[in-house]
């Protein structure tokens, strides 16, 4: 099944489960069922509960805030990521804070899907990575669609915090293969541990190297480790968190205690990036066995040109993976 | 309603005593914040309703318990006409035990029962959206009544919100406080246009109220409230009103013309003339009601915030 299938089931599941819960988003109802198909069928069963909006992102997000103030449970689809920029006050001024700012805890029960990434040849507005703008935003939760996290258990681990939450999901990883039973393929198994993804190479060398990245950059953090693996006889362990910010390493500490070099990977642009964040938690804590500084792979500090050759330039490949481990 | 001419004092119509000394009530507890201002007392800034105290105890006898409220920066007077609290209210904005939100909001961001302020302009109009969706699903015939004034026309957020709630037949009451200034620009200088013109674009019924009667404020706005809780859909109500005082603290630039004019149209001194006697009663019990409160809110200890 791929991942877009399984997320759709996740979406069913939850309307099935929950009348309270609703699903806004720019055109998400059927026949068209959003742009990228999450949403498709949710409306011919769930009816009212999924409705198609207006192109209004911060109003679709406040109402979708409003519903969760007053004791509903709402999930909205931004079309395309980029396009939350439009929604960041709602989600900083007035979602997050409310869960606070009055004195007391508020539920806000709010999930906002962005579809993110480029490798599809979208252009500069429509293929960004916008995590890093949201890191550090009191009562704003962070989360990313992987292949080895289940859709349905994520999303409901989200609303069971009660309080806002942003779900990247990487539009090339729509496509892919989810990954069951703890196998990825014929090199690679998986483990969840604590809302981590552990992928590791099936045999019994340790590995020297950890590479931390969101569940977007699997196919080219795995495309990397094959080929340090064969042509370098490097083994490394992929390390895959459910929830980016707040990041909890806890449950990965002794994975990472165990290898000399590790490297942040992920798809948005150099420059205040997660990685960063995740190095200054890390850094304190893995001084003494660390061979070196935590390497951060990130996109170019550049905009994301639209041209396949000019694009694949500025994002990060399997490749920008490869050379960060082996510098 | 037609109000029958023959009834009215120098213009007015006979006034209840719950309502003229609720407004009595909020006049004095703004009074009080900006003494205490001056006395060096409060903490950071807040936003006085002087000369509007009688729009939110208009619209206040047509709210039921369940409708919600949504408020913005110069709110007080909203939440005093819904929650007769001024005790709460002023131990949040001084940071004292009893405060209805621990001191943590303050002024401009209060969440007590129904109702809720936000401090950035607009941004409530689609959470009341949100809100009214759940009301009508759940509770047919309750609204979500959100106050905005002239300067929140600027923000997109009304315009994406007007827009879903006649889109999704929201029960959602828009009072507009149209005092005619943004702060410290005219509203001549940053809206074009008109707020009737702007409702009738997405077809939202609008009204505009010029008087500072209390009673015909709210007898023009009963028709509203009724269609938009039994046909549940969004109507906008505009009231003409003065702004007596600046906008936050000292800083009112306009010219001494302007300052007439807007106490001019200010009720208090027009309620004081036609009704002396009930006035000054009221008057005095509001002055020194609120007076205690400041004497008993200023010895309380300081609030404390429990985070979790």
């Amino acid at each position: 099944m791929r991942v877009a299938e399984h997320l759709n089931e996740a979406l069913h599941a939850l309307l099935d489960a929950d009348p309270s819960v609703h699903v806004l988003g720019e055109d998400i109802v059927d026949p068209y069922g959003g742009a990228f198909k999450i949403t498709k069928g949710l409306s011919t069963k769930h009816g009212s509960r999924v409705i198609s909006t207006p192109l209004s992102e911060g109003g679709i997000v406040g109402v979708g805030a409003g519903l969760a103030l007053a004791g509903d449970r709402a999930i909205v689809e931004i079309m395309f990521g980029d396009f939350a920029a439009l929604a960041f006050d709602q989600l900083l001024n007035f979602a997050s804070k409310s869960t606070t700012m009055y004195g007391r805890r508020v539920p806000i029960p709010l999930i906002v899907r962005c579809p993110t990434g480029g490798r599809r040849g979208y252009g500069p507005t429509h293929s960004q990575s916008l995590q890093k703008h949201f890191i550090g935003v009191p009562g704003l939760d962070l989360y990313e669609l992987s292949p080895f996290h289940d859709a349905h258990a994520l999303l409901t681990t989200m609303f069971a915090r009660q309080t806002p939450c942003v779900l990247f999901e990487d539009k090339v990883l729509y496509t892919r293969r989810i990954c069951r039973d703890g196998l990825v393929d014929d090199l690679f198994r998986f483990e969840l541990t604590g809302g981590w993804a552990r992928v590791y190479a099936d045999g019994d060398v340790p590995p020297g190297c950890a590479i931390i990245a969101p569940g977007g950059l699997t196919d080219r953090a795995l495309e990397a480790m094959r080929e340090l693996l064969i042509e370098h006889e490097i083994t490394c362990v992929l390390l895959v968190p459910e929830r980016l910010y707040p990041l909890d390493p806890a449950p990965v500490m002794d994975v990472l205690r165990g290898v000399g070099t590790v490297v942040v990977a992920e798809d948005g642009s150099a420059g205040g990036t997660w990685g960063a964040e995740v190095s200054r938690l890390l850094h304190p804590e893995l001084w003494a066995s660390l061979s070196g500084p935590i390497r951060l792979v990130s996109a170019a500090d550049s905009i994301i040109p639209t041209a396949a050759h000019l694009e694949r330039e500025v994002l990060v490949q399997a490749d920008t993976i490869r050379r960060a481990v082996l510098a | 309603m037609v109000v029958v001419i023959e009834e009215r004092v120098l213009g007015l119509t006979p006034v209840a005593d719950a309502d003229l000394g609720r407004m009595l009530r909020i006049r004095h507890f703004e009074r009080a914040l900006l003494r205490l201002f001056e006395r060096g007392q409060l903490n950071g800034t807040t936003h006085t309703c002087l000369g509007q105290e009688h729009v939110p105890v208009a619209v206040s006898g047509l709210l039921d318990p369940d409708d919600y409220v949504f408020s913005n920066h110069r709110g007080h007077g909203h939440f005093l006409a819904r929650h007769d609290q001024p005790d709460a209210l002023l131990a949040e904005i001084m940071g004292r035990a009893g405060a209805v939100c621990n001191g943590v909001g303050g002024s401009q961001h209060v969440y007590h029962g129904r109702f809720l302020s936000t401090g950035v302009q607009g941004e409530s109009l689609p959470v009341a959206v949100g809100v009214a969706l759940r009301l009508k699903r759940v509770t047919p015939g309750r609204l979500a009544c959100a106050y905005i004034g002239d300067g929140t026309w600027g923000e997109g957020s009304v315009y994406e919100a007007l827009n879903m709630a006649q889109l999704w037949r929201a029960p959602l009451l828009v009072v507009v406080e149209h005092n005619g200034i943004a702060q410290s620009t005219p509203t001549t200088a940053q809206l074009s246009g008109s707020i009737a013109g702007r409702a009738a674009g997405f077809g939202i019924p609008h009204h505009r109220i010029e008087s500072v009667d209390v009673n015909v404020i709210r007898a023009e706005l009963e028709p509203l409230v009724t269609l938009a809780r039994t046909e549940s859909r969004p109507v906008v109500a505009e009231i003409a009103v003065h702004r007596a005082g600046p906008h936050s603290k000292g800083d009112d630039t306009r010219t001494p013309a302007e300052l007439v004019a807007a106490a001019q149209g200010d009720w208090q001194p027009r309620y004081a003339e036609a009704f002396p006697a009930q006035f000054a009663r009221l008057d005095e019990e509001q002055r020194a009601s609120i007076g205690r409160i400041v004497d008993d809110v200023l010895i309380r200890p300081a609030s404390v915030w429990e985070r979790s």
